[in-house]
């Protein structure tokens, strides 16, 4: 009843401003401009969300599985798992599964990034570099989008959050672990996890992290930082945040399996000695993760790619810009010509049209000059 | 295995190999080691008694299969060929020939033997757990060094550390060599040389120890008898860096793959990555211990055949002993339940404590004595035309 309304309500003001002061809070004479949250969210609502979420990490160590645990999909069914000598030559590849979600009347566009082949090879130097690549020329391509002309349907495909898998075999981070992390760092959001934690004991569990966490701090990696609470949250809210932030990294499980256990049908795995229950607390971070990423979280995973990450971008990009125009006294382009990282068939379709363009026009310009030296002269 | 002529029959089969201990004058096709060294001997049994079954508690029996694993095994397993009259002499009367199993029994027990056993694997598979939880006892590296950080080395380093455990009399000399740093690097190519090369230097020491003019009695034996190469529970498939490492040492040590941490893993995704592994490793052409191609007889190979359709086993390894049922087991406590390391149903711990240990200690040692360290020494021996034998007194460069 109401309680379901008002409870849907803040949901979606979390999803949609989490930081902005609602004009309820000022006492002033009712204007009415009050109803616009709820006029955002109408337009929100009909428009849909999207989320581009990048999973990377060794094979092996659950990516896909938790990926259809946090999205109830079966995204990977037709996958084919390459065998050792199919794997030789291969290099890390980027794959995209798109996937429409719809939950009570919200729709998500969700995209997942995958990285096959990162880390599997006996030489890892560099594994990173396709990654980072893609997650450039996503900056790239939309810093061409909103230099454009028509922006009316700006295809936003830049990637929201990465999560990186670590083993629970090591003792800690190894060195791949972080040369990924610190390649990555300040160009998307990191959320480091513990894969396949149902393979330590609590203790075990409870030393990784602290390692984890002495060693990210140790090597300066900056992973994604919740950000600090309003002091008007609640306190239900406070204390969810406070053991959010002190339990990261998360250490998930994952599950494509149902299983029965203490009576209900969850997702889970049975092993000869008991039962894992993905979504229980005491079992695993699942349900912490899942609630950040989606529940809480996702409105600021977005706002920090946008207000950080690609403004970073985009001011190194003009910088650089900027100082090759004037190296090169070239025409004022009103199109950026951006250097690309690696080339791909749309961009240099698109830079070839955009040369051709502006040899049109220098032409033209050309004729216009030639016509009116002629007209001088006669 | 030797099958000879025997002389007497007054031996039933089930003692075991006394085959091994003399040869007949006519045997055409034996083959003597240069130098004759008595096998170890069997523990005496009398003709009723049965053997050991696997699941005996750990008594006396524990590393009692030492004493099976030091001749060929006790009654049902390694039950030598049949032996058989040769000549068609009929005994008269008790000569007493069976007492040379005991008196080369008590021989080897003062003697006691060497075992050397190199582990492999990323770090943090729980290769130290499972080398102690294998022998009972704090033996691997890190049992000396309690406080120490962990470090990454930057390079693969051996460390060899050796401990002398006994059982029921039975003195062993357990070597084990760790090889940290192998595969925790970002670039791992030829990580596997520092191994390759530690091996062959084992086999150079002993060769130059066989070679002196004046050897000892009973040359030190630091040569890897087994090498237990540990891959990572992913649930694909094994990893390049697996595939080139077996490729390159499993002609010249015995290698043994185990399932690190196979807790991770369902029953179900268990089987299916051990049949995957498997299928890779002989698509690679890699022959694993036990191998095929050094199997004695049909006996050998049944049991062997046995032994490798099981492989890799998928273990589990602890030092931990909790409450279960009743009873006090060695496993580890997660919050959904109790795994047992020595349970057959949880993981494999015990078939590959009973394999390695109770019933092919010996074999691993003879395999890598006969075969691996002879191809190395007919390397040597053809690369420079030959042999010199050196006194002990001479401190110049060998002339190998």
């Amino acid at each position: 009843g109401m309680d379901a309304i008002m409870l849907q309500e803040k949901l979606v003001e979390r999803l949609l401003c989490p930081r902005v002061r609602t004009a309820r809070q000022k006492e002033k004479q009712y204007v009415g401009f009050a109803t616009l949250p709820n006029q955002v969210h109408r337009k929100s609502v009909k428009k849909g969300f999207d989320f581009t979420l990048m999973v990377a990490g060794e094979s092996g160590l659950g990516k896909s599985t938790l990926v259809n645990s946090l999205f109830l999909t079966d995204l990977y069914k037709d996958r084919k798992l390459l065998n050792a000598e199919e794997r030789i030559n291969q290099t890390v590849e980027i794959i995209k599964h798109t996937v429409d979600i719809e939950e009570k009347g919200v729709k998500l566009k969700l995209t997942i990034v995958d990285t096959p082949g990162f880390g599997d090879a006996v030489n890892n130097n560099e594994c990173w570099r396709p990654i980072t690549d893609y997650i450039e020329q996503q900056f790239e391509q939309y810093f061409r989008d909103e230099s454009g002309l028509n922006r009316k349907n700006i295809q936003d495909n830049r990637v929201h959050c990465c999560l990186y898998f670590i083993p629970p075999f090591g003792h800690g981070l190894r060195p791949v672990d972080v040369e990924f992390m610190k390649a990555l760092h300040e160009k998307v959001n990191v959320v480091p996890l513990i894969a396949k934690s149902d393979c330590l004991t609590p203790n075990e569990i409870k030393k990784l992290k602290d390692r984890v966490r002495e060693e990210i701090d140790r090597f300066g990696i900056k992973v994604y930082q919740f950000p600090e609470c309003d002091s008007d949250e609640d306190e239900e809210f406070k204390q969810l945040d406070k053991e959010l932030k002190e339990c990261c990294p998360f250490a998930v499980i994952g599950s494509n399996t149902v299983v029965e256990a203490r009576g209900q049908r969850v997702r889970g795995r049975l092993y000869p000695w008991g039962i894992v229950e993905v979504e229980n607390q005491s079992h695993c971070d699942f349900v912490k993760l899942r609630n950040m990423l989606i529940r809480s979280h996702m409105h600021d995973l977005k706002d920090v790619t946008c207000d950080v990450h690609y403004e970073n971008y985009r001011a190194q990009c003009i910088q650089e810009m900027t100082s090759k125009l004037t190296q090169d006294n070239r025409m004022e382009s009103p199109i950026p010509i951006l250097p690309l990282a690696t080339p791909d068939v749309e961009t240099d379709r698109l830079i070839k049209m955009k040369d051709e363009e502006l040899a049109r026009m220098q032409e033209m310009l050309n004729k216009m000059q030639q016509q009116i030296h002629d007209g001088k002269e006669q | 295995m030797r099958t000879a002529s025997i002389i007497a029959t007054a031996v039933p089969n089930e003692i075991g190999l006394i085959e091994a201990c003399f040869y007949s004058p006519d045997m055409s096709e034996s083959i003597i080691p240069p130098e004759v060294r008595p096998k170890p001997a069997v523990p005496a049994k009398p003709p009723h008694v049965v053997a050991p079954s696997p699941t005996a508690p750990h008594g006396p029996q524990g590393l009692g299969g030492l004493g099976g694993g030091m001749g060929y095994g006790g009654v049902a397993d390694r039950a030598p060929g049949s032996g058989h009259l040769g000549g068609g002499s009929t005994l008269l009367g008790y000569i007493g020939i069976d007492t040379i199993i005991e008196q080369m029994r008590k021989k080897t027990m003062k003697a006691g033997f060497d075992f050397n056993i190199m582990i492999v694997g990323q770090s943090g598979l729980g290769k130290s757990t499972l080398v102690n939880t294998l022998f009972k006892s704090q033996v691997s590296r890190w049992s000396s060094a309690w406080g120490s950080e962990f470090k990454l080395p930057k390079t693969v380093e051996i460390k060899a550390v050796s401990h002398v455990i006994e059982e029921g009399g039975v003195k062993m000399k357990l070597t084990v060599i760790d090889t940290p740093g192998f595969g925790d690097q970002i670039n791992n190519e030829n990580c596997w040389e520092p191994i390759s090369k530690y091996i062959n230097e084992q086999y150079e020491k002993f060769l130059k120890e066989e070679v002196n003019i004046a050897r000892k009695k009973r040359i030190p034996d630091t040569r890897v008898h087994c090498c237990l190469y540990f891959i990572s529970p992913t649930g694909h498939s094994l990893r390049q860096l697996d595939i080139e490492f077996m490729k390159h040492l499993s002609r010249m040590v015995n290698i043994v793959p185990v399932i690190a941490k196979s807790d991770t893993m369902t029953p179900d995704e268990k089987n299916e990555f051990k049949q995957r592994v498997r299928k890779e490793l002989e698509v690679c052409g890699i022959e694993f211990y036990p191998q095929k191609e050094f199997d004695d007889d049909m006996e050998d190979k049944n049991e062997n055949d046995k032994i490798r359709e099981a492989m890799p086993f998928a273990v589990v390894g602890s030092d931990k002993e909790y409450q279960v049922n009743g009873k006090r087991v060695l496993g580890r406590k997660t919050a959904w339940g109790v795994i047992e390391v020595e349970n057959p149903n949880h993981c494999e711990f015990a078939l590959l404590r009973d394999f390695l240990i109770r019933t092919h200690l010996q074999d691993l040692k003879e395999i890598t004595h006969n075969i691996h360290y002879e191809t190395y020494r007919a390397k040597r021996l053809n690369e420079n035309g030959g042999l010199h034998p050196i006194s002990a007194n001479d401190t110049q460069e060998s002339n190998l």
